[in-house]
């Protein structure tokens, strides 16, 4: 800030080296090489993994319909997985964001400090717990449990679509594989939203207050939009850790292939992940080709939804308090 | 618009620390008073007070009563939030939202009233608040663009159009020139002499050239060491304190033999 721009005399200095070439540091040097390598390593390990999928896709993209399990093809084979995934992966984020968001906004503004320090150790634990654990919690204890809500569902909002029914008697359903879902994210997406939501200015924390805002109003006025583009980036990070998810779908979900938006019924898509884990094992020749390849539309997906997220971020950068 | 302020006996604290004792002091409706005083003396603490943004730090209180044209606001009852929209405050550092348009900063204290209002009357209240801070011309034609793009001196008028356009009774100032350039300050301080028409001011400064432009009163604080409460040495017209206090501290600060 204190820029000294006072005219006084120029303090006295040995005329620069006529060199052209600027001085450069050996340790910046060294910092310099070691972050452009880890960079790039990190583009080749890219390259490389989608070159595989490519290579070992290609067999299935151009093999007859009728040697692709299910016997029609490679479309017809992936596109239920695709919608499976879509489908567990935005039930997930539609129940964790909002939960999250406001788990984080509880710790950070309105817990006192002896409980929010606590609650936020254990929601960082939560987020490391693997997820088979909650698949077997999933499958244990929550689908069980949630037979008589999803009867619920049914007789009273049985005419939205979503909840059609029949029940499945087992619990194992799609809507049972969302909430296993949101419970495994929800800590991820807490866990970015707490740190954006701890470094709003105080400044403008403040400027709301001294509006008269009430405390909520101020969260809306100063400190949701500051945290805006965390919690789009722990939203994705945490649709990733869905849409990648395999074990607890695969233990939890009863799959029928078909392409439905009932939630709460026994006959599901499954998801492309879940698939390959439980299909690889039998697989040989040609099925294998065919996993890949649903392997490569699951790495085309991440890539296109966080594309999506950084547009979004990018789109009010102007306004975003970075400057 | 325009009301008085009374200070009875106040006393605030942050938690057990009691930074600010036993100030008494009557601000009369629409004029200017400045604070004064040495750093860490409870200045901003006490500006703070009046308009019940001290408690929002952890552990901050206040004894005592302060006083809007006869209503205590540290009565049993009185909402916060009220009280705030009552007495607008500017802070040392502009602090416009930076995710909001300069239009939508200007009307963000607006918005909170929860009034839904016509375009062309909220357009209105932009123009006309952003007139009344001298910063009108300057932004007429990027009313979108962020408000933190805005040069620190706009910043801060954008800041004061913030506060003006709820038309609070009263306006705090928190050293509110101290981050600028001597053209912004003098844009200010006219800015501030305009305002007086409709508003009760109340200014804090370490300027003192400023305080006595810009002052119709001013009160002295003093703290007698480190760890010791600040107080309220004396208050009076400005000019008076100026030539003629009748507190030796005062004498000493204003003329600069202080510490
Ligand atoms: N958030 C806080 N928590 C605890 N003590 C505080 C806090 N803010 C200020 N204080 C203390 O209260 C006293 C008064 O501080 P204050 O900021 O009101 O001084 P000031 O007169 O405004 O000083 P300056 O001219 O430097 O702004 C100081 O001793 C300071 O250390
Ligand atoms: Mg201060």
């Amino acid at each position: 800030m204190s820029t000294d721009t006072s005219p006084g005399p120029a303090p006295a200095k040995a005329p620069a080296p006529p060199s052209t070439r600027p001085v450069v540091q050996p340790g910046d040097r060294i910092f310099a090489g070691s972050a452009t390598g880890a960079g790039i390593l990190i583009l080749v390990v890219l390259a490389g993994v989608a070159a595989f999928l490519l290579i070992e896709a290609a067999p299935a993209f151009v093999a007859p319909a009728a040697d692709i399990p299910g016997g029609n093809g490679i479309v017809a084979y992936i596109w239920p997985l695709v919608f499976g995934t879509l489908l567990a992966a935005v039930i997930a984020l539609l129940i964790a964001t909002p939960l999250a968001v406001c788990v984080a906004l509880f710790i950070t503004h309105f817990a006192p400090r002896r409980i929010a320090q606590p609650l936020g150790y254990l929601i960082d634990l939560l987020a490391a717990v693997p997820s088979i654990v909650y698949g077997l919690w999933g499958v244990a204890v929550l689908a069980p449990a949630s037979v008589e809500l999803m009867t619920w569902l049914q007789d009273y909002l049985g005419w939205i679509p979503l909840f059609a029914g029949p029940v499945s008697a087992t619990g194992r359903t799609m809507l049972v594989v969302g909430v296993t879902l949101a419970v495994m994210i929800l800590p991820i997406i807490t866990a970015v939203s707490r740190e954006v939501f701890l470094q709003t200015p105080k400044l403008h924390e403040e400027a709301a207050l001294a509006l008269g805002a009430t405390r909520w109003e101020m969260i809306k006025m100063a400190v949701l939009p500051f945290g805006r583009s965390g919690i789009i980036s722990g939203a994705m990070l945490g649709l990733g850790r869905a849409l990648g998810e395999t074990m607890a779908v695969a233990i939890i979900l009863s799959v029928s292939g078909a392409v439905t938006f009932n939630l709460i019924s026994s006959g599901n898509p499954s998801t492309i992940a879940a698939n390959i884990a439980l299909q690889f094992p039998e697989s040989t020749g040609i099925e294998v080709n065919t996993l890949i390849a649903s392997g490569l539309v699951l790495f085309l997906i991440t890539l296109a939804v966080n594309s999506l997220a950084r547009f979004i971020i990018n789109r009010r950068r102007e306004f975003s308090g970075a400057n | 618009m325009g009301k008085a302020i009374e200070a009875i006996d106040l006393d605030i604290y942050y938690g057990s620390f009691l930074a600010v004792q036993g100030v008494n002091m009557t601000i009369r409706p629409k004029t200017v008073t400045a604070l004064i005083g040495p750093s860490g003396c409870g200045k901003s603490t006490y500006l703070r007070s009046i308009n019940r943004m001290h408690e929002v730090i952890p552990g901050a209180r206040v004894e005592g009563s302060i006083e809007l044209d006869g209503t205590d606001l540290y009565g049993a009852g009185v909402d916060p939030v009220g009280v705030r929209r009552q007495i607008g405050m500017v802070f040392q550092r502009p602090n416009p939202f930076p995710t909001m348009s300069i239009y939508d900063n200007v009307i963000a204290g607006q918005r909170l009233n929860n009034k839904r209002m016509r375009k062309d009357a909220t357009d209105d209240l932009v123009e006309r608040s952003l007139r009344g801070a001298n910063l009108w011309n300057e932004v007429k034609d990027r009313l979108e663009k962020p408000g933190s793009g805005l040069s620190g001196g706009q910043q801060q008028r954008l800041c004061i159009a913030r506060a003006i356009a709820v038309q609070p009774d009263v306006l705090l100032m928190d050293e509110p020139c101290s981050a600028l350039d001597p053209i912004s300050t003098l844009a200010i301080e006219d800015l501030i002499n305009e305002l007086k028409m409709d508003y009760t001011i109340v200014i804090v400064t370490h300027n003192m050239q400023q305080a006595a432009r810009v002052s119709d009163y001013t009160g002295f604080f003093n703290i007698e060491g480190t760890g010791k409460p600040g107080k309220l040495v004396e208050m009076d017209e400005t000019k008076k304190i100026f030539s003629q206090p009748t507190q030796k501290a005062t004498e000493d600060y204003v003329s600069g033999r202080f510490g």
